[in-house]
């Protein structure tokens, strides 16, 4: 039986790390994942978890322990946020390209500068091309089920990548809500024993990971990995059902919020989708037909599923706005807006796109705001797309 | 030559036939290497350009020579160096500037070889 | 839904408040959220923090701007923030404050005649029960009573539980923190808008 909970977006996804009991995990505190390490710390002292709990000295020495680690053929975990994780970022590449699949919680804050300790996604953004399979969560409770999912994700013998679940910095990270979290035994048998094919301490078989790779090799093995990431998406599909059949509540690779005849529509991810929805709800009462579009899975990108349920299966989808915690400094956006568009290019008949840079920094974004956004995708119904702009900002002070 | 023996011990590598003509699909995942010591089965034998050329009526096996091979390509047996391995040897000469007996010569490559 | 913002500075405790008062309503059977408004920490500074109580689940995750409730933690905030911005007609406002009635409702004249505010000598009480002046534990109280999530008898047997976890080695915290819960539970007095009562200290 789930049991009713009340903790913090931090506190859920250190309850996940208790029960999963991971091998080892490095770790240097950054706000606002800092807890995390904590809280794991705590459970070490308090004898709750074998885990190997290794102080570093860096973000970047933080993930190089976990590569090492994981190479060994044992399951590494570590959290960061903003600098931390650009500190990482070189290897980050290493332990996709190594096929190792780490764990990351990712507790989303804005990159410096002017340095900020808010929620934003450039951070993670940063890291998007990396290899690195990227889930992002709503509330505690997502971000809670989505580290139980994790291992299963990466882990799969047709996955092998590192998982990076996301959730806000501050806005989740450090608010408490209900929960519903789930018995030690039951998540510990969900999550399974990791026993991967090859690993470094293997002493029948052993094994070189991470040599260099010539030219000749570098091409196809960056093939591999992208073909890699195409069967994650089957993966996370179907360890969302087993979850569900275990755990009651239901995940894909993106949420559909009240979309079924909606015509006017919101695609976002992280936190301000909640908000988002009560908007929607405001809206429907006011007879609008509002709808919006969580997405969960940013890595791998459910190109064709977007593409199905923003177009093809829905043909009432007027006008869309796709909307960016991070800016791509592009001139015409952020990543979510143009990544989207390129999934509808070719797919979606007469749909008007708007991209939306909001919450940058921390900044609030209300119902209401949301609210005027609904009105705005409604006067694009009457405009030529060439005059739609390619991105607007919302919540912010101009002249 | 020294290169049928290294046909010989390609049979055994447990990397198999993957090459640099192998497919994506053909690779191991992440490149991974299998098997340990597997610099063995990789020919640098035709990279040479010049070749050693053992001249053993010069030679007082002081084996001062074999320590300085960097691709491990004189072997020793019994306190005594044997012929060069062609297989791997890539012609660099450090042993031959190591001599002080004149027993180790430079020549083309493919006129590899020792001598009585 | 009630919405419910907590004005102090940082380093007295509003944000604990906040997150003590979701424990309490949890226990009520009640979703919550509790959240601080988060920026560098600055000892001093004013800062925020944010209440929602719901009988059915809270999606919403953004700030407060019509608050039910307003507790203004240090009262020499009151002219330097807003504090009652957007406070929601026939709403309540906290003021933690030792002064007469007629002095802190003058504070408030620009404030509608149906907000209930509602004066606690959180200090006071704080200072006589635990030696030091940690005025959200009797904040805690009088906003735990105004929401009506749970009547006084269980609230501190909750928070009694509460302390007891989090300071087990410690049993004359637990008592100082008990006696200054029932005193201000008891202890605020609706000093009223239009019609001001009286403001009455707890000693």
């Amino acid at each position: 039986m789930s049991k009713r909970g009340r903790m913090s977006g931090n506190e859920a996804v250190a309850l996940a790390i208790r029960q999963i009991d991971p091998d080892v995990i490095a770790a240097f505190p950054i706000t606002p994942s800092t807890e995390i390490p904590q809280f794991v710390s705590r459970f070490k002292a308090d004898g709750l978890i074998s885990t190997e709990f290794i102080t570093v000295e860096s973000e970047h020495s933080a993930m190089s322990a976990c590569i090492g680690a994981e190479a060994t053929g044992v399951r590494a975990m570590t959290a960061t946020s903003s600098a931390g994780m650009a500190l990482m970022y070189e290897v980050l590449y290493v332990a996709a390209s190594d096929r190792l699949p780490i764990v990351l919680a990712a507790v989303n804050r804005a990159l410096t500068g002017p340095i900020n300790i808010n929620a934003e996604h450039s951070d993670s953004m940063g890291a998007r091309d990396s290899g690195w399979i990227q889930i992002y969560s709503e509330n505690a409770q997502e971000a809670y089920d989505n580290m139980l999912m994790a291992h299963r994700i990466g882990e799969h013998p047709d996955v092998m990548l590192p998982v990076m679940i996301c959730q806000d910095g501050f806005i989740t990270s450090h608010a408490i809500e209900n929960i519903l979290t789930e018995d030690d035994a039951k998540v510990k048998a969900f999550v399974g024993t990791y026993e991967p094919e090859h690993h470094l301490l293997d002493p029948n078989r052993s094994v070189a990971i991470g040599p260099y790779g010539v030219s000749p090799y570098v091409f196809e093995l960056k093939r591999a990995q992208a073909y890699a990431m195409e069967q994650a998406k089957g993966v996370i599909l179907s360890v969302a059902k087993d979850f569900e059949k275990e755990f009651g509540r239901s995940y894909g690779f993106f949420e559909e919020y009240r979309m079924d005849d909606a015509e006017f529509a919101v695609l976002l991810m992280g936190s301000a989708a909640g908000t988002g929805k009560v908007a929607v709800d405001r809206l429907r009462g006011r007879g609008v037909k509002a709808g919006l579009v969580k997405l969960r899975s940013f890595r791998p990108f459910p190109a064709e599923a977007l593409a199905e349920a923003l177009g093809g299966k829905n043909k009432n989808l007027k006008s869309l706005a796709v909307m960016d915690r991070s800016e791509g400094f592009g001139g015409f956006g952020g990543p979510l807006g143009a990544e989207i568009r390129a999934a509808l290019f070719g797919r979606t008949n007469g749909l008007k796109v708007v991209n939306i840079i909001y919450g940058l920094g921390g900044r609030d974004i209300r119902v209401e705001d949301f609210e005027d956004l609904y009105k705005e995708l409604d006067a694009m119904q009457g405009m030529e797309a060439r005059d739609i702009p390619y991105v607007r900002y919302l919540g912010q002070r101009e002249i | 030559m020294a290169t049928e023996k290294g046909k010989e011990k390609e049979k055994m590598n447990p990397m198999g036939d993957i090459g640099e003509t192998s497919p994506w699909q053909s690779l191991t995942q992440g490149g991974f290497v299998y098997g340990e010591g597997n610099s063995v089965f990789f020919n640098t034998g035709d990279w040479r350009t010049k070749a050693p050329v053992w001249k053993q009526e010069n030679c007082k096996q002081c084996l001062l020579c074999f320590p300085v091979c960097p691709d491990s390509s004189i072997p020793v047996s019994n306190s005594k160096r044997q012929d060069f391995d062609f297989f791997h040897c890539k012609g660099c000469g450090i042993c031959a500037k190591v001599c002080p007996f004149g027993a180790i010569g430079m020549a083309k490559a493919g006129e590899e070889g020792s001598h009585e | 839904m009630i919405e419910i913002r907590w004005h102090g500075r940082g380093g007295q405790g509003a944000k604990t408040a906040a997150l003590l008062l979701a424990d309490v309503a949890f226990e009520a059977g009640l979703y919550v959220q509790g959240f601080p408004e988060y920026g560098p920490e600055r000892m001093g500074a004013p800062i925020t923090a944010y209440n929602r109580l719901d009988e059915t689940p809270i999606r919403v995750h953004s700030n407060i701007y019509d608050p039910d409730i307003v507790v203004v933690v240090d009262e020499t905030l009151i002219g330097a923030v807003d504090v009652t911005a957007g406070l929601k007609s026939g709403g309540k406002l906290v003021v933690n404050t030792g002064r007469p009635a007629a002095e802190v409702r003058a504070k408030f004249e620009g404030v509608s005649g149906d907000v209930s505010i509602y004066a606690v000598d959180a200090a006071d009480i704080s200072i006589r029960n635990l030696g030091r002046n940690l005025p959200n534990t009797p904040l805690l109280s009088v906003v735990a009573r105004l929401t009506g999530v749970m009547d006084e008898k269980k609230f501190i047997g909750v928070m009694q539980k509460a302390y007891e976890e989090k300071f087990a080695s410690k049993s004359e915290v637990i008592s100082g923190n008990m006696t200054a819960l029932r005193e201000a539970w008891n202890g605020a007095v609706l000093i009223g808008c239009d019609d001001i009562v009286e403001h009455v200290t707890t000693a």
